[in-house]
Protein backbone atom coordinates (compact mmCIF):
# COMPACT_ATOMS: atom_id res chain seq x y z
CA UNK A 1 0.00 0.00 0.00
CA UNK A 2 0.98 3.05 -0.87
CA UNK A 3 1.90 5.63 1.67
CA UNK A 4 0.52 9.14 1.28
CA UNK A 5 3.07 11.90 2.57
CA UNK A 6 1.01 14.77 3.75
CA UNK A 7 2.68 17.84 2.52
CA UNK A 8 1.68 21.16 4.75
CA UNK A 9 0.11 22.93 2.90
CA UNK A 10 2.62 26.88 2.60
CA UNK A 11 1.26 30.56 2.81
CA UNK A 12 2.74 32.52 0.97
CA UNK A 13 5.07 33.84 3.24
CA UNK A 14 6.70 31.04 3.38
CA UNK A 15 6.69 30.10 -0.25
CA UNK A 16 8.66 33.05 -0.66
CA UNK A 17 11.62 32.48 2.16
CA UNK A 18 12.25 35.70 2.63
CA UNK A 19 10.69 36.45 6.41
CA UNK A 20 12.35 32.98 7.21
CA UNK A 21 15.73 34.48 5.82
CA UNK A 22 15.33 37.65 7.59
CA UNK A 23 14.95 35.36 10.89
CA UNK A 24 17.93 33.24 10.28
CA UNK A 25 19.81 36.59 9.85
CA UNK A 26 18.54 37.95 12.68
CA UNK A 27 19.69 34.43 14.70
CA UNK A 28 23.23 34.37 13.28
CA UNK A 29 23.50 38.24 14.18
CA UNK A 30 22.62 37.43 18.06
CA UNK A 31 25.17 34.77 17.85
CA UNK A 32 28.04 37.63 16.13
CA UNK A 33 27.34 40.21 18.45
CA UNK A 34 27.13 37.91 21.44
CA UNK A 35 30.57 36.29 20.30
CA UNK A 36 32.52 39.85 19.06
CA UNK A 37 32.24 40.44 23.40
CA UNK A 38 33.90 37.58 24.13
CA UNK A 39 30.40 35.94 25.39
CA UNK A 40 28.99 32.16 24.59
CA UNK A 41 32.11 30.93 22.91
CA UNK A 42 33.21 27.66 24.22
CA UNK A 43 36.26 27.44 22.76
CA UNK A 44 39.59 26.35 25.02
CA UNK A 45 42.64 28.14 23.99
CA UNK A 46 44.41 24.86 24.03
CA UNK A 47 48.26 25.56 25.20
CA UNK A 48 47.35 28.22 27.63
CA UNK A 49 44.27 26.81 29.24
CA UNK A 50 43.93 23.64 29.91
CA UNK A 51 41.76 20.82 31.15
CA UNK A 52 44.07 19.24 34.02
CA UNK A 53 41.53 20.40 36.44
CA UNK A 54 38.38 18.47 35.58
CA UNK A 55 40.76 15.59 34.46
CA UNK A 56 38.88 12.49 36.13
CA UNK A 57 41.19 10.61 38.67
CA UNK A 58 41.49 7.10 36.78
CA UNK A 59 42.89 9.15 33.63
CA UNK A 60 45.60 7.06 32.06
CA UNK A 61 48.60 9.43 31.32
CA UNK A 62 52.24 8.60 30.69
CA UNK A 63 53.62 5.98 32.79
CA UNK A 64 56.03 6.69 35.76
CA UNK A 65 57.86 5.54 38.23
CA UNK A 66 58.03 6.79 42.12
CA UNK A 67 59.29 6.63 44.78
CA UNK A 68 57.81 6.47 49.07
CA UNK A 69 58.09 8.24 51.98
CA UNK A 70 61.30 6.24 53.21
CA UNK A 71 63.29 7.55 50.44
CA UNK A 72 63.12 3.94 48.65
CA UNK A 73 62.73 3.34 45.25
CA UNK A 74 59.76 1.29 45.00
CA UNK A 75 61.03 -0.53 41.60
CA UNK A 76 62.84 -3.87 42.49
CA UNK A 77 63.62 -4.74 38.65
CA UNK A 78 61.41 -8.03 38.26
CA UNK A 79 61.13 -6.65 34.77
CA UNK A 80 56.92 -8.25 35.02
CA UNK A 81 56.28 -4.97 33.22
CA UNK A 82 58.79 -5.54 30.64
CA UNK A 83 57.17 -8.83 29.84
CA UNK A 84 53.97 -7.27 30.05
CA UNK A 85 54.12 -4.71 27.80
CA UNK A 86 51.87 -5.74 24.58
CA UNK A 87 54.05 -3.14 22.40
CA UNK A 88 57.53 -3.84 23.93
CA UNK A 89 57.95 0.13 25.09
CA UNK A 90 59.86 -1.06 28.54
CA UNK A 91 63.33 -1.72 28.69
CA UNK A 92 65.28 -2.46 32.29
CA UNK A 93 68.37 -3.67 32.96
CA UNK A 94 68.64 -4.44 36.75
CA UNK A 95 71.64 -4.67 38.75
CA UNK A 96 72.23 -5.71 42.36
CA UNK A 97 72.07 -3.47 45.25
CA UNK A 98 75.41 -2.71 46.70
CA UNK A 99 76.71 -4.16 50.11
CA UNK A 100 76.24 -1.28 52.60
CA UNK A 101 72.94 0.18 51.26
CA UNK A 102 69.94 0.61 53.48
CA UNK A 103 68.02 -1.31 51.46
CA UNK A 104 70.25 -4.26 50.56
CA UNK A 105 67.48 -6.46 51.71
CA UNK A 106 65.95 -5.89 48.28
CA UNK A 107 68.61 -7.18 46.21
CA UNK A 108 67.78 -5.90 42.93
CA UNK A 109 66.89 -2.31 41.57
CA UNK A 110 66.89 -1.15 38.08
CA UNK A 111 70.24 0.37 36.85
CA UNK A 112 68.38 1.61 33.64
CA UNK A 113 64.57 2.00 33.55
CA UNK A 114 63.75 3.20 29.28
CA UNK A 115 60.22 3.96 28.51
CA UNK A 116 59.86 4.20 24.97
CA UNK A 117 56.91 7.12 24.73
CA UNK A 118 56.67 6.72 20.63
CA UNK A 119 55.47 2.86 21.46
CA UNK A 120 53.43 3.36 24.72
CA UNK A 121 50.17 2.77 24.30
CA UNK A 122 48.69 3.67 27.74
CA UNK A 123 46.72 0.73 28.16
CA UNK A 124 47.77 0.46 32.07
CA UNK A 125 48.94 -3.18 32.36
CA UNK A 126 52.50 -2.17 33.63
CA UNK A 127 50.40 -0.84 36.48
CA UNK A 128 48.25 -4.16 37.27
CA UNK A 129 50.76 -6.20 37.03
CA UNK A 130 53.50 -4.18 39.07
CA UNK A 131 53.68 -6.36 42.44
CA UNK A 132 55.52 -3.58 44.26
CA UNK A 133 53.18 -0.73 43.28
CA UNK A 134 56.16 1.17 41.84
CA UNK A 135 55.04 2.25 38.44
CA UNK A 136 51.91 4.09 37.62
CA UNK A 137 49.95 5.77 35.04
CA UNK A 138 49.56 9.87 35.35
CA UNK A 139 48.08 12.44 34.45
CA UNK A 140 50.82 13.27 31.72
CA UNK A 141 49.52 13.73 28.53
CA UNK A 142 51.17 15.82 26.50
CA UNK A 143 54.85 14.03 25.99
CA UNK A 144 56.58 15.88 22.81
CA UNK A 145 59.90 15.21 21.72
CA UNK A 146 62.20 16.75 18.63
CA UNK A 147 63.49 13.21 17.88
CA UNK A 148 63.07 9.51 18.75
CA UNK A 149 65.96 9.83 21.26
CA UNK A 150 64.14 12.75 23.07
CA UNK A 151 61.15 10.35 23.09
CA UNK A 152 62.16 7.66 25.30
CA UNK A 153 61.80 8.66 29.12
CA UNK A 154 64.80 7.62 31.26
CA UNK A 155 64.75 6.47 35.11
CA UNK A 156 65.47 9.99 35.63
CA UNK A 157 62.97 11.21 33.82
CA UNK A 158 60.32 8.66 35.00
CA UNK A 159 61.11 9.25 39.12
CA UNK A 160 60.81 12.91 38.45
CA UNK A 161 57.42 12.53 36.63
CA UNK A 162 56.09 10.34 39.16
CA UNK A 163 57.58 11.80 42.17
CA UNK A 164 57.25 10.87 46.00
CA UNK A 165 54.12 8.39 46.65
CA UNK A 166 52.65 8.28 50.01
CA UNK A 167 50.39 5.48 51.56
CA UNK A 168 51.63 2.90 49.80
CA UNK A 169 52.16 -0.78 50.97
CA UNK A 170 55.34 -0.90 52.67
CA UNK A 171 56.28 -4.07 52.37
CA UNK A 172 60.23 -3.95 52.59
CA UNK A 173 59.71 -3.06 56.72
CA UNK A 174 61.84 -3.57 59.59
CA UNK A 175 59.63 -7.16 60.58
CA UNK A 176 60.72 -8.67 56.72
CA UNK B 1 65.88 67.63 -19.02
CA UNK B 2 64.38 70.34 -16.68
CA UNK B 3 61.39 69.63 -14.34
CA UNK B 4 59.10 72.07 -16.35
CA UNK B 5 59.61 70.14 -19.90
CA UNK B 6 58.41 67.08 -18.04
CA UNK B 7 55.64 68.89 -16.16
CA UNK B 8 54.45 70.56 -19.58
CA UNK B 9 54.40 66.82 -21.54
CA UNK B 10 52.96 64.96 -18.19
CA UNK B 11 49.84 67.82 -18.68
CA UNK B 12 49.33 67.31 -22.42
CA UNK B 13 46.06 65.70 -22.78
CA UNK B 14 46.43 62.12 -24.03
CA UNK B 15 50.04 61.68 -21.88
CA UNK B 16 47.69 62.88 -18.93
CA UNK B 17 44.53 60.82 -19.39
CA UNK B 18 47.59 57.76 -20.00
CA UNK B 19 49.65 58.25 -16.81
CA UNK B 20 46.82 58.75 -14.54
CA UNK B 21 44.76 55.75 -15.42
CA UNK B 22 47.76 53.76 -15.16
CA UNK B 23 48.09 54.61 -11.48
CA UNK B 24 44.31 54.50 -10.85
CA UNK B 25 44.38 51.12 -12.24
CA UNK B 26 47.11 49.97 -10.14
CA UNK B 27 46.02 51.81 -6.99
CA UNK B 28 42.54 50.33 -7.31
CA UNK B 29 43.72 46.71 -8.28
CA UNK B 30 46.12 46.67 -5.11
CA UNK B 31 43.52 48.30 -2.79
CA UNK B 32 41.06 45.42 -5.01
CA UNK B 33 43.44 42.58 -3.42
CA UNK B 34 43.68 43.92 -0.25
CA UNK B 35 39.90 44.21 0.37
CA UNK B 36 40.16 40.27 -1.07
CA UNK B 37 42.68 39.15 1.54
CA UNK B 38 40.96 41.03 4.22
CA UNK B 39 37.68 40.03 2.82
CA UNK B 40 38.76 36.27 3.38
CA UNK B 41 40.55 36.68 6.78
CA UNK B 42 36.43 38.96 7.56
CA UNK B 43 34.90 35.97 6.44
CA UNK B 44 36.61 33.22 8.52
CA UNK B 45 36.35 35.69 11.28
CA UNK B 46 32.88 36.24 11.17
CA UNK B 47 31.79 32.49 10.63
CA UNK B 48 33.18 31.33 13.30
CA UNK B 49 32.07 34.07 15.33
CA UNK B 50 28.76 33.12 14.53
CA UNK B 51 29.22 29.85 15.22
CA UNK B 52 30.44 30.50 18.55
CA UNK B 53 33.96 29.57 17.69
CA UNK B 54 36.98 32.10 17.80
CA UNK B 55 38.40 31.93 14.64
CA UNK B 56 41.98 32.49 13.33
CA UNK B 57 43.93 34.16 16.40
CA UNK B 58 47.48 32.69 16.25
CA UNK B 59 49.32 34.38 13.31
CA UNK B 60 50.80 37.39 14.66
CA UNK B 61 54.06 39.27 15.05
CA UNK B 62 56.29 35.83 16.87
CA UNK B 63 58.14 39.20 19.26
CA UNK B 64 59.79 35.80 21.27
CA UNK B 65 62.02 35.25 18.16
CA UNK B 66 63.27 38.55 18.35
CA UNK B 67 63.78 38.38 22.31
CA UNK B 68 60.60 39.95 23.07
CA UNK B 69 58.38 38.44 26.26
CA UNK B 70 55.66 37.85 24.72
CA UNK B 71 54.05 36.82 21.20
CA UNK B 72 51.85 39.91 19.71
CA UNK B 73 48.75 38.34 18.04
CA UNK B 74 46.69 41.21 17.25
CA UNK B 75 43.41 39.21 16.46
CA UNK B 76 45.33 36.83 13.97
CA UNK B 77 45.48 39.65 11.79
CA UNK B 78 48.73 38.21 10.65
CA UNK B 79 47.03 35.43 8.91
CA UNK B 80 45.93 38.05 6.63
CA UNK B 81 49.53 37.21 5.34
CA UNK B 82 50.00 33.76 6.14
CA UNK B 83 47.25 33.11 3.72
CA UNK B 84 48.80 34.06 0.85
CA UNK B 85 52.16 33.02 1.57
CA UNK B 86 51.26 29.46 2.60
CA UNK B 87 48.92 29.24 -0.86
CA UNK B 88 51.80 30.63 -3.31
CA UNK B 89 54.81 28.66 -1.45
CA UNK B 90 52.67 25.16 -2.05
CA UNK B 91 53.63 22.56 -4.53
CA UNK B 92 51.47 22.93 -7.49
CA UNK B 93 50.44 19.57 -8.02
CA UNK B 94 48.93 18.74 -11.80
CA UNK B 95 46.98 15.61 -11.68
CA UNK B 96 48.32 12.99 -14.81
CA UNK B 97 44.74 12.94 -16.35
CA UNK B 98 44.27 16.34 -17.32
CA UNK B 99 44.03 18.65 -20.40
CA UNK B 100 47.29 20.25 -19.28
CA UNK B 101 46.69 23.45 -21.50
CA UNK B 102 42.59 24.22 -20.06
CA UNK B 103 43.74 23.20 -16.91
CA UNK B 104 46.33 26.13 -16.45
CA UNK B 105 43.96 28.34 -18.26
CA UNK B 106 40.85 27.61 -16.92
CA UNK B 107 41.60 29.78 -13.23
CA UNK B 108 42.93 32.47 -14.99
CA UNK B 109 39.65 33.08 -16.92
CA UNK B 110 38.20 32.73 -13.40
CA UNK B 111 40.18 36.02 -11.91
CA UNK B 112 40.38 38.56 -14.55
CA UNK B 113 36.99 39.44 -15.69
CA UNK B 114 36.13 40.73 -12.17
CA UNK B 115 39.19 42.63 -12.04
CA UNK B 116 38.03 44.25 -15.37
CA UNK B 117 34.70 44.85 -14.42
CA UNK B 118 36.37 47.64 -11.60
CA UNK B 119 37.31 49.38 -14.53
CA UNK B 120 33.90 50.53 -14.86
CA UNK B 121 33.23 51.19 -12.02
CA UNK B 122 33.35 55.13 -10.07
CA UNK B 123 35.09 54.49 -6.67
CA UNK B 124 35.50 58.14 -5.89
CA UNK B 125 34.17 61.33 -7.16
CA UNK B 126 37.16 64.02 -8.31
CA UNK B 127 40.47 63.87 -6.85
CA UNK B 128 42.45 67.07 -7.87
CA UNK B 129 40.21 67.34 -10.74
CA UNK B 130 40.90 63.79 -12.27
CA UNK B 131 37.67 61.64 -12.12
CA UNK B 132 37.95 58.35 -9.91
CA UNK B 133 36.69 55.99 -12.53
CA UNK B 134 39.67 54.17 -14.42
CA UNK B 135 36.97 54.02 -17.72
CA UNK B 136 34.07 55.84 -18.15
CA UNK B 137 32.17 53.79 -20.55
CA UNK B 138 28.82 54.51 -21.74
CA UNK B 139 27.45 50.99 -21.54
CA UNK B 140 29.05 50.95 -18.20
CA UNK B 141 26.40 48.10 -16.64
CA UNK B 142 26.41 45.83 -19.86
CA UNK B 143 29.95 45.89 -19.94
CA UNK B 144 29.70 44.55 -16.24
CA UNK B 145 27.01 41.93 -17.37
CA UNK B 146 29.29 40.94 -20.16
CA UNK B 147 32.62 40.81 -18.65
CA UNK B 148 31.59 39.21 -15.31
CA UNK B 149 29.18 36.17 -17.04
CA UNK B 150 32.71 35.02 -18.98
CA UNK B 151 34.05 34.04 -15.52
CA UNK B 152 31.40 31.39 -15.98
CA UNK B 153 33.80 29.51 -18.69
CA UNK B 154 36.81 30.03 -16.41
CA UNK B 155 34.45 27.23 -14.10
CA UNK B 156 33.46 25.06 -16.63
CA UNK B 157 36.38 24.62 -18.42
CA UNK B 158 38.23 24.05 -14.63
CA UNK B 159 35.54 21.37 -13.94
CA UNK B 160 36.16 19.76 -17.73
CA UNK B 161 39.95 19.53 -18.04
CA UNK B 162 40.19 18.00 -14.83
CA UNK B 163 38.87 15.08 -16.34
CA UNK B 164 37.89 13.88 -12.44
CA UNK B 165 33.52 13.44 -12.14
CA UNK B 166 33.03 16.02 -9.29
CA UNK B 167 34.83 18.75 -10.98
CA UNK B 168 32.85 18.33 -13.88
CA UNK B 169 29.18 17.64 -12.24
CA UNK B 170 30.52 21.27 -10.70
CA UNK B 171 31.50 22.67 -14.28
CA UNK B 172 27.81 21.66 -15.93
CA UNK B 173 26.04 23.27 -12.46
CA UNK B 174 27.96 26.64 -13.09
CA UNK B 175 26.98 26.49 -16.72
CA UNK B 176 22.75 26.09 -15.92
CA UNK B 177 23.07 28.31 -13.09
CA UNK B 178 24.15 31.06 -14.82
CA UNK B 179 21.54 31.05 -17.87
CA UNK B 180 18.99 30.72 -15.03
CA UNK B 181 20.23 33.73 -13.41
CA UNK B 182 21.61 36.10 -15.90
CA UNK B 183 17.91 36.92 -17.23
CA UNK B 184 16.86 38.09 -14.16
CA UNK B 185 20.40 39.98 -13.30
CA UNK B 186 19.97 41.65 -16.41
CA UNK B 187 16.22 42.19 -16.25
CA UNK B 188 16.23 43.71 -12.54
CA UNK B 189 18.24 46.80 -13.49
CA UNK B 190 16.26 47.96 -16.57
CA UNK B 191 13.88 50.09 -14.02
CA UNK B 192 17.07 52.25 -13.40
CA UNK B 193 17.86 52.71 -17.06
CA UNK B 194 14.06 53.91 -17.16
CA UNK B 195 14.42 56.20 -14.08
CA UNK B 196 17.75 57.44 -14.89
CA UNK B 197 18.03 57.34 -18.53
CA UNK B 198 21.66 56.36 -19.08
CA UNK B 199 23.75 52.96 -18.69
CA UNK B 200 26.82 54.80 -17.89
CA UNK B 201 27.93 53.96 -13.83
CA UNK B 202 29.20 57.45 -13.09
CA UNK B 203 25.88 59.34 -14.86
CA UNK B 204 24.01 57.02 -12.57
CA UNK B 205 26.01 57.77 -9.46
CA UNK B 206 25.86 61.74 -10.62
CA UNK B 207 21.89 61.26 -11.11
CA UNK B 208 21.70 59.80 -7.23
CA UNK B 209 23.82 63.00 -6.05
CA UNK B 210 21.28 64.75 -7.14
CA UNK B 211 18.19 63.47 -6.51
CA UNK B 212 19.69 61.11 -3.39
CA UNK B 213 20.18 57.40 -3.39
CA UNK B 214 17.75 55.00 -5.47
CA UNK B 215 17.18 52.80 -2.82
CA UNK B 216 15.35 55.54 -0.91
CA UNK B 217 11.71 56.69 -1.25
CA UNK B 218 12.27 60.23 -0.11
CA UNK B 219 14.92 62.00 -0.37
CA UNK B 220 15.53 66.42 0.83
CA UNK B 221 15.98 68.14 -2.47
CA UNK B 222 18.99 70.71 -2.52
CA UNK B 223 19.87 70.59 1.47
CA UNK B 224 23.06 71.39 2.71
CA UNK B 225 24.39 71.95 6.17
CA UNK B 226 24.86 76.07 5.54
CA UNK B 227 20.92 75.51 4.90
CA UNK B 228 21.17 74.47 8.55
CA UNK B 229 20.88 78.23 9.66
CA UNK B 230 18.29 79.28 7.68
CA UNK B 231 14.99 77.09 8.99
CA UNK B 232 12.43 78.48 6.49
CA UNK B 233 14.59 77.14 3.58
CA UNK B 234 15.89 74.19 5.17
CA UNK B 235 11.80 72.78 5.87
CA UNK B 236 11.11 73.96 1.98
CA UNK B 237 14.03 71.57 0.94
CA UNK B 238 12.95 68.80 3.29
CA UNK B 239 8.73 69.01 2.31
CA UNK B 240 10.65 69.59 -1.47
CA UNK B 241 11.87 65.77 -1.18
CA UNK B 242 8.21 64.91 -1.10
CA UNK B 243 7.18 63.47 -3.86
CA UNK B 244 4.31 60.66 -5.37
CA UNK B 245 6.23 59.47 -7.64
CA UNK B 246 8.98 58.85 -5.76
CA UNK B 247 7.18 57.01 -2.97
CA UNK B 248 5.50 54.58 -5.99
CA UNK B 249 9.10 54.26 -7.65
CA UNK B 250 10.64 52.83 -4.34
CA UNK B 251 8.40 49.50 -4.78
CA UNK B 252 9.95 48.75 -8.31
CA UNK B 253 12.71 49.12 -6.94
CA UNK B 254 12.85 47.61 -3.89
CA UNK B 255 12.24 44.36 -5.70
CA UNK B 256 14.77 45.41 -8.56
CA UNK B 257 17.29 45.64 -5.36
CA UNK B 258 16.11 41.94 -4.17
CA UNK B 259 16.62 40.56 -7.17
CA UNK B 260 19.95 41.98 -8.48
CA UNK B 261 21.62 41.02 -4.75
CA UNK B 262 20.19 37.53 -5.35
CA UNK B 263 21.67 37.48 -8.73
CA UNK B 264 24.88 38.25 -7.68
CA UNK B 265 25.20 35.58 -5.05
CA UNK B 266 24.05 33.09 -7.86
CA UNK B 267 26.65 35.00 -10.08
CA UNK B 268 29.15 34.85 -7.75
CA UNK B 269 28.63 31.59 -6.72
CA UNK B 270 28.02 32.13 -2.97
CA UNK B 271 25.93 30.14 -0.63
CA UNK B 272 23.42 29.67 -0.95
CA UNK B 273 23.66 29.42 -4.25
CA UNK B 274 26.93 27.46 -4.40
CA UNK B 275 26.11 24.65 -6.01
CA UNK B 276 29.14 24.45 -8.30
CA UNK B 277 31.82 24.11 -5.39
CA UNK B 278 29.48 22.47 -3.51
CA UNK B 279 31.43 20.80 -0.60
CA UNK B 280 29.37 18.36 0.87
CA UNK B 281 28.25 17.34 -2.46
CA UNK B 282 31.19 17.50 -5.00
CA UNK B 283 34.32 17.34 -2.78
CA UNK B 284 35.24 20.70 -3.66
CA UNK B 285 33.28 20.87 -7.16
CA UNK B 286 35.48 22.55 -9.80
CA UNK B 287 38.47 23.21 -8.29
CA UNK B 288 39.04 19.65 -6.54
CA UNK B 289 41.90 19.20 -8.52
CA UNK B 290 43.93 22.30 -8.14
CA UNK B 291 46.60 23.20 -5.94
CA UNK B 292 48.92 26.33 -5.05
CA UNK B 293 48.60 29.48 -6.92
CA UNK B 294 46.00 27.92 -9.39
CA UNK B 295 43.34 27.08 -6.44
CA UNK B 296 44.41 30.84 -4.91
CA UNK B 297 43.00 32.19 -8.31
CA UNK B 298 39.95 30.70 -8.06
CA UNK B 299 39.79 31.56 -4.15
CA UNK B 300 40.81 35.16 -5.92
CA UNK B 301 38.35 35.06 -8.39
CA UNK B 302 35.64 34.43 -6.21
CA UNK B 303 36.17 37.19 -3.83
CA UNK B 304 37.07 39.78 -6.51
CA UNK B 305 34.03 38.80 -7.89
CA UNK B 306 31.99 39.59 -4.69
CA UNK B 307 33.59 42.97 -4.80
CA UNK B 308 32.99 43.82 -8.05
CA UNK B 309 29.15 42.43 -7.39
CA UNK B 310 29.00 44.57 -4.22
CA UNK B 311 30.81 47.25 -5.55
CA UNK B 312 28.08 47.10 -8.97
CA UNK B 313 25.00 47.23 -6.26
CA UNK B 314 26.17 50.28 -4.58
CA UNK B 315 26.90 51.78 -7.32
CA UNK B 316 23.28 50.90 -9.04
CA UNK B 317 20.81 51.28 -5.77
CA UNK B 318 23.28 52.96 -2.91
CA UNK B 319 24.55 55.90 -4.31
CA UNK B 320 28.08 55.01 -4.70
CA UNK B 321 30.34 57.40 -3.57
CA UNK B 322 27.95 59.19 -2.60
CA UNK B 323 27.27 60.49 1.31
CA UNK B 324 24.49 63.09 2.52
CA UNK B 325 25.63 66.20 3.49
CA UNK B 326 29.61 65.58 2.05
CA UNK B 327 30.18 67.45 -1.21
CA UNK B 328 32.33 65.87 -4.05
CA UNK B 329 35.84 66.19 -4.76
CA UNK B 330 35.34 69.76 -6.51
CA UNK B 331 35.05 71.56 -3.41
CA UNK B 332 38.62 70.14 -2.25
CA UNK B 333 41.01 67.02 -2.49
CA UNK B 334 40.21 65.99 0.84
CA UNK B 335 36.57 65.81 0.30
CA UNK B 336 37.48 63.70 -2.82
CA UNK B 337 39.46 61.01 -0.15
CA UNK B 338 36.46 60.98 1.94
CA UNK B 339 34.25 60.18 -0.60
CA UNK B 340 36.52 57.08 -1.97
CA UNK B 341 36.52 56.49 1.69
CA UNK B 342 32.44 56.57 2.01
CA UNK B 343 32.99 54.02 -0.98
CA UNK B 344 34.84 51.41 0.26
CA UNK B 345 32.44 51.75 3.59
CA UNK B 346 29.41 50.74 1.88
CA UNK B 347 31.26 48.28 -0.21
CA UNK B 348 32.78 46.48 3.22
CA UNK B 349 29.21 46.66 4.78
CA UNK B 350 27.89 44.63 1.69
CA UNK B 351 30.47 42.10 1.81
CA UNK B 352 29.86 41.80 5.32
CA UNK B 353 26.09 40.88 4.00
CA UNK B 354 27.70 38.60 1.57
CA UNK B 355 29.62 36.51 4.48
CA UNK B 356 26.46 36.62 7.20
CA UNK B 357 24.25 35.12 4.27
CA UNK B 358 26.29 32.73 3.77
CA UNK B 359 27.03 31.17 7.32
CA UNK B 360 22.99 31.83 7.37
CA UNK B 361 21.24 30.21 5.17
CA UNK B 362 21.82 26.36 3.99
CA UNK B 363 22.56 26.16 0.50
CA UNK B 364 19.54 25.83 -2.35
CA UNK B 365 18.51 22.32 -3.70
CA UNK B 366 19.15 22.14 -7.56
CA UNK B 367 15.95 22.17 -9.11
CA UNK B 368 14.80 24.93 -6.37
CA UNK B 369 17.60 27.05 -8.05
CA UNK B 370 16.67 26.47 -11.62
CA UNK B 371 12.93 27.51 -10.78
CA UNK B 372 13.77 30.13 -8.49
CA UNK B 373 15.18 31.40 -11.16
CA UNK B 374 13.06 31.19 -13.73
CA UNK B 375 9.40 30.78 -12.46
CA UNK B 376 10.30 33.44 -10.05
CA UNK B 377 12.82 36.05 -10.90
CA UNK B 378 12.24 36.06 -14.62
CA UNK B 379 8.93 36.95 -14.32
CA UNK B 380 8.93 39.27 -11.33
CA UNK B 381 11.82 41.11 -13.30
CA UNK B 382 9.80 41.68 -16.41
CA UNK B 383 6.51 42.57 -14.16
CA UNK B 384 8.55 44.92 -12.59
CA UNK B 385 9.88 46.97 -15.67
CA UNK B 386 6.17 47.25 -16.96
CA UNK B 387 5.02 48.70 -13.24
CA UNK B 388 8.00 51.22 -13.33
CA UNK B 389 6.73 51.96 -16.74
CA UNK B 390 3.53 52.62 -15.54
CA UNK B 391 4.25 54.67 -12.30
CA UNK B 392 6.85 56.71 -14.89
CA UNK B 393 3.92 57.78 -17.45
CA UNK B 394 1.07 58.02 -15.44
CA UNK B 395 2.48 59.56 -12.25
CA UNK B 396 4.44 62.44 -13.10
CA UNK B 397 7.10 64.79 -11.09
Amino acid sequence: MALVVKRPKLTLAERCYLPSIVAGLAITWKHLKRAIFNKGIVTMQYPEEKWDASMPDWYRGAPTLVSDEHGKERCVACQLCEFICPPRAITIKPTEIPEGDAWRKVEKRPEEFDIDMTRCIYCGLCEEVCPEQAIFLRKDYSITGLNRAEMVHDKKTLYKLGGVMKGLVFKWNDLK
Amino acid sequence: MDTTLILHFLTIPWVFLLWTTFLKSFIFLNAAIIVVSVTVFAERKVSAFIQDRVGPNRVGIPLTLFGGKKDSFFFGLGQMVADPIKLLTKENFVPAGVNKFYFWLAPKLVMVPPILVLAVIPFGSTLFGVPMTIANLNIGVLFIFAISSLSVYGITLAGWASNSKFPFLGGIRSSSQMISYELALGLSVIPIFMIVGSLNLNEIVDWQVKNGWLLSPYWPRGFSLSLLMHPMQALHSLLLGVSLQRLLLWVPLLISFVIFIVAIFAETNRLPFDLPEAEQELVGGYHTEYSSMNFALFFLGEYAAMFAGSAAIVSLFLGGWSCPLIPDGSHGWYWGLINIAVFFVKVSMLLLFFIWVRWTLPRFRYDQLMSLGWLGFFPIALGNIFLTALILAFVHH
